[in-house]
This record gives C-alpha cells, structure tokens and sequence, in this order.
C-alpha cells in the first residue's frame, strides 16, 4: 500500500519533468442559464484573450468585482477583445437567482453554472472569486485568488499583455 | 482491495504516459492549510485544546490527459479542528478515482461526487469549511447516447468521516432536452427528466421486518421561454423506518418533497418566486439517525446572507417537514434617472416564510397514523421569516455604498433543537451600512456597521468593521461584535477579531486573531464558512 503510494508519486513527479505545455481547461460539462449543458473547453474567443471569473449571488467580493469589470467591460473589449465568462457555483438553493440577477445588474458576461462543484474541483478552487485568464490558445496564464477594490487594473494588464 | 486496484490503475496510465508519448498530460490541484490555536474562555465557552494547536490540511491532485483523468486527495486532521467531528482523525487519502471518455460514454471508478435533479432524492458533495464529504465510492457512468439525452447511473458506499456506509446506494437518471433532442426550432424549451436511488441493507431486525431496499424517485421539468423559466421537481421516498425496537420508533410513512421555482427577468429587473413541501424526507446511507449519514439534500428556502448580523440567526430545512415560500426581486434604476443618480441605483429584494406542515409529518406504525393537509399556512407553527431590502450605490468614483434593512422571526426551539417552549420565537431587527471609500489607485477603505436589535435570543448587537486593502497583494481587517443587549450582564461582551493577509496569484496566507462566531466570514476579498473559535489562525491556501 505504503509502496504503491510512493510509487505514484514518483511517477507523477517523473512525468510532471516532461511537462512543457501551458495548462488547459478541464474537459468538464457545466450548466447553462437555459438549462442546457456545455462543455467548459467549447468556450471560443476566436484567438482573442478570456476571462473565467467563478462567483456566487452570496458572495460579496464576487459581485463586486463582477459589478467593478461590467461598467468598464466595453471599454476593456474594445480595446483587448476580451471576453469574461462568469462561471456560478450556487448550488441548488440558489440557482433559480442566477439568470435574474444577472440580467438585472445588466452583465454582458457569458454565465454558466456549476453547481455540484464539478468544474471548481477540476480546476482546484476552494474559495471564491477565483479567477483565471486564457491566452490565444485557451491556456490558462494567469490566475488570481479573492478580489479587492483595484485588481480589476492588474487583471486589464495581465489582458494588454496578452492582446498586444 | 479496491485501493490498490485504483492505485494500480493510475500507476499504469501514468506510467504509459510518461514512457509511450511526447505529449504529455497535465497535473494540477490546490492545497489547502487551517491552523488554529485554542485558549480557554470561560466566559463565552470556548475550551483550550490540549493540543494547543489544531490543524486540518487537503491536497488534491488531478492528472488529466485528453479524455483520460485521475487524482486523489490527501487528508491530514492533526488533530481536526474543534468543530469537527473527532471521527476527523489522522492522515489519509480517502479519496481517489479514475476515469475516461469515449465516443460519449464516461467512466468513473473509486471516488466521485453526484447529484440527482436538485439533489430531493440523492446528493453527494463536499464542503471543507462545514466538515461534510459525503463522497461515493464505486462505479459511475454517464454516456449521451444522442444529442439532448443524458443518461447516468451509479453504484457505490457513501462516505461519512473515514468510513463507509453499510448501506449500498444505486441510481440512474436521465434528461431529455426535448428542443435538442427533437432538434426542435422552438421558442419555448423543455427539459424533463427522471431519476431513482435505492438503498440496500441487510435487515437484521430481530422484532421487525424492514424494507431491506429503500427507493426514492424524483421527477423533474423546466419550460424556458424568453425571460421566463418555469422549473419544478417532485420526489417519493417509499418508507424507510430507522429500525427500533419499538413499534413507536419506527415510521413506515413514505416521504415526498415538492419544489417549485418561476422566475422571469429582463434587462435591469429580475423577480424569483419560488415554493417547497417537505414531509419526511430524510434520506440516509443506513439505518440511522444521525444526520451525518444523510445523502439527500432539500435546498433551504431562504436567502443566505453574508453580512455577520444578517446571519446570526440562520435558517435550516426542517427535512422531517415543513412548508416554505420566497419572493425575490432584482432592479436595477436606470443611470441618469432622478433615483438612479449618474451610475444607477440598485434595488434587492428578499422575503421568505417557513412553516411546520399540518400536525407536524407524515406518520404511519401499528399505534399511529398522520397525513398532513397539503398546504397549511394560517395557524401552523412559524419556524423561520425575513424580510431584507439592500440598495446598492456608487456615489462617485471614489464611493460606493450599500445599505439593508431587515426583520427576521427565527424560531430557536425549532432551528437549534431545543425543547419546544423554551426559547420561542426571536424577533429580530437588523440594519446595515456598508462603505467603501477609494484613497487612491489601488488603496481602500471599506467600514461597515451592523446592528441588531431583538429581545429574545442574546438580546441585541452592534457590529464594527474597517478594512484597508492594497490592490493586488495585501489586506488588514479589524472587526468587534458588541453583545451590549444581552439580558445577562457578564455576557455583554465584546469579540474582537483583527485578520491581516496577503495574497499573490495563485496563492493566499492569513493569519488571524479572536474570537470568532461560527458562519460565512468574508475577510479580505474572500468569504469562507467559518466555526466559532477564540485563538489564533493561520490560513493557507493555494493551487497549482
């Protein structure tokens, strides 16, 4: 057992040296706000740089920094072509909130649903907001714990050194 | 047995990988630390540790390539927190799985986390902060075998602590996405589905014959059609006595559970209205009563709040029974109105009423029999009500402002467990302010101030808060909770909490000190459920 163990250490560790690509989305099927399914790794921007952003209706920080982006987003896509996609984990207590409180503060973002916590474990979250930027090639290149007023700017930066 | 065989079966593919191919797979997870120190208060309750120090910490692992996927996570409870359960104990790695997909077809062997419909018949999920991980352990599949129609089914044990249910738990379920599946052009989009869970267990009963398969059904619809969704899901749990040795112990009722949800929303406006029936409907990996062997989930009907005061007196689903209803209302006034201001003007609306269903829940064994009337409001037993207004603004570009109003009736008999009449209804009272106020690029204020005015319960409290944070790396907090209400005098006590942090990328480290209530505490950008504690707290958190 004890061996074993080891063993698949070792290997992981082997393998992780052969490791030289950036890191990928998950193959993961998440709800969408009209009740149908999608694959996370469908999600396209045509070469262009996006945001996953994983948020909550109960949680503060998370509205905040949705509510922060979405009044300067058309600037932000206008200038980078980026596109956010906003990704809830509100089980099924909260679920039926979603698509109301999304369209009534306005969001422009694609939103999907996770709420059996599939795609947050596959993409090893335990808190939200938790968010991640995707380069041309959907590899994910950035990543950011919790939000506080003002990581928006440094999120915009991390987008212009990409679109430029 | 099937560890190793699980190991094994990763080992190899790992092992292929590495040697066979040049392109290789991908390895990620995320490590999570809690360290807390525990100092005797007598006044507010809370024991020293012997330990001193207490300390949970989880690595996942997950090793992905293509359609191929593995992991496992590593548990260290040395010794578990206080709030966890004392089953929490020493190092493991309860959880472990492997799985592909191919042409469709997805399977999933060792460890796995599922959920039926809304999760009435069959839940299995995991939340770190609250102690629960009621994760399977078998077989599942999930295979689309054409477009719109998913088909799933599982066996497996569930997990409660380090061990494994006696019990064996199957199910399937199927959605049919009628617009998809009938390649429907349709403005108006259906989804049906059905599915079953059934229990084996041994009857080992010596007075009385009891269902050695215990079944549960649920079936489920959702009409979409513009702004309006319309989703509703009713299930039966075919009786499942607790196997007492008296008659009055065991009830043979069958269990049901109603859950009904309309919504409609368009640009700037949302409203929710949304209802659920609960009669008996606790589901259990075996013949306990435990609830820690619970595998079903009746999503509670009211709003969860974050802000501490909000929370304090928090609604849970009575899953023997009771009835519910809520009313959410989302607008959003335009900018440049005369109420909107310069930046618009939001507007949250929340209302929600709990009560015991008729002559308390279903009931049926040779000495009784009860079936509550199916719906019942006037005169039956209030167990939870709030009513909560917030209006969000953003004054200039420096302010932005959030108020909430609220009153809640909490029955703490009920809520905690209590004997009927000794503690009765509290009535509660609660405003909030919330500012935050931008310095200059990257540096912020926010303060909000709480208060709570009740009679019942700990009688009133006031809440303080300051936060300054430096985008993107640091935050300090300092809050005090103000128990200046309480009808005993020595417990007109003061918590006071500071917490200070940092974070880069993929990584956060906290460390805290206090005395804390347990619920959801956001600090710093990040919101957390959290236990009551008075000590020392060191917060690791990171993913790679």
């Amino acid at each position: 057992m004890k061996k074993l163990f080891l063993s698949l250490f070792a290997t992981i560790l082997f393998s992780t040296l052969s490791i030289a690509q950036n890191r990928t989305l998950p193959s993961v099927d998440v709800k969408t706000l009209d009740g149908g399914s999608i694959n996370i790794t469908a999600i396209e921007n045509k070469g262009k740089p996006i945001v996953i952003s994983f948020w909550a209706t109960w949680c503060k920080p998370c509205k905040k920094e949705l509510n922060t982006i979405a009044e300067v987003y058309e600037d932000w896509q206008d200038e980078t072509g980026v596109k956010l996609v906003a990704i809830s984990i509100d089980n099924s207590r909260s679920m039926a909130k979603v698509a109301p409180y999304v369209n009534a503060s306005d969001w422009d973002y694609e939103v999907y649903i996770d709420p059996n916590g599939d795609l947050k474990r596959a993409m090893g979250i335990s808190t939200v907001p938790h968010t991640f930027l995707l380069n041309s090639k959907k590899e994910i290149v950035w990543q950011h714990k919790g939000y506080v007023d003002g990581d928006e700017d440094e999120l915009l930066e991390q987008i212009k050194k990409l679109a430029h | 047995m099937l560890k190793k065989i699980t190991y094994t079966f990763i080992l190899s593919f790992l092992t292929l990988n590495s040697l066979a191919q040049n392109n290789s797979g991908e390895i990620h997870g995320d490590f999570d630390l809690n360290m807390q120190s525990y100092q005797e208060d007598e006044i507010i309750g809370a024991k020293a540790a012997d330990e001193i120090i207490l300390n949970n910490a989880y690595l996942n692992i997950n090793y992905t390539k293509g359609d191929f996927a593995a992991g496992l996570r590593y548990e260290s409870y040395l010794n578990a927190l206080m709030d966890f359960d004392d089953n929490y104990k020493g190092n493991g790695i309860p959880f472990r799985y492997a799985s592909y997909t191919i042409d469709g077809l997805e399977v999933t062997v060792g460890n796995y986390y599922e959920q039926v419909g809304s999760g009435l018949i069959f839940r299995s999920y995991e939340n770190k902060g609250l102690g629960a991980d009621n994760a399977m352990d078998g077989i599942r599949l999930k295979y689309s075998p054409l477009k719109g129609v998913y088909l799933k089914s599982f066996i497996g044990k569930s997990r409660t602590y380090f061990t494994y249910s006696d019990g064996i738990i199957r199910g399937a379920d199927g959605e049919i996405n009628v617009n998809e599946a009938l390649n429907l052009k349709s403005k108006t989009r259906i989804i049906i589905g059905q599915g079953i869970v059934s229990r084996f267990q041994a009857d080992i009963n010596p007075k009385f014959k009891l269902p050695q398969n215990v079944a549960a059904y649920s079936t489920r619809l959702s009409i979409i059609n513009g702004g309006w969704n319309y989703s509703g899901e009713y299930a039966i749990k075919l009786n499942d006595p607790v196997g007492s040795l008296t008659t009055e112990g065991n009830n043979y009722a069958n269990g049901n559970a109603l859950m009904s949800s309309l919504t409609y929303s368009k640009r700037g406006f949302g409203i929710v209205a949304e209802m659920h029936r609960v009669d008996h409907m606790e589901f259990r990996s075996e013949r306990a009563k435990e609830k820690q062997y619970i595998i079903n989930y009746i999503p509670t009907l009211t709003k969860q709040h974050t802000y501490t005061l909000l929370a304090l007196y928090p609604s849970a689903t009575q899953t023997e029974g009771e009835f519910g209803t809520q009313i959410d209302v989302f607008y959003k006034i335009k900018k440049g109105s005369l109420l909107g201001g310069k930046y618009g003007t939001k507007i949250i609306f929340n209302f929600s009423r709990i009560n015991a269903l008729n002559g308390g829940n279903s009931y049926l064994n040779d000495n009784r029999e009860h079936n509550p009337m199916f719906i019942s409001i006037k005169g039956e037993e209030l167990y939870y009500k709030d009513i909560n207004l917030e209006i969000y603004k953003k004054i200039n570009t420096k302010i932005r402002a959030t108020g909430i109003l609220a009153k809640q009736s909490y029955n703490k008999d009920v809520l905690e467990g209590k004997t009927p009449g000794t503690y009765g209804i509290v009535e509660s009272t609660i405003a909030i302010a919330d500012i935050s106020y931008k310095i200059k690029k990257g540096h912020t204020v926010r303060v909000e101030l709480q208060e709570l005015l009740a009679d019942g319960g700990e009688g009133s409290w006031s809440m303080g808060l300051a936060e300054y944070t430096i985008s993107p790396h640091w935050f300090f907090a300092v809050q005090d909770m103000y128990n200046w209400g309480n009808h005993d005098a020595s417990k007109q006590l003061h918590y006071v909490n500071v917490n200070c942090g940092f974070l880069k990328g993929a990584n956060r480290i906290a460390i805290g000190y206090g005395k804390k209530r347990a619920g959801i505490f956001c600090v710093g950008g990040v919101c957390k459920e959290v236990p009551s504690s008075n000590g020392f707290s060191l917060t690791i958190s990171s993913s790679f």
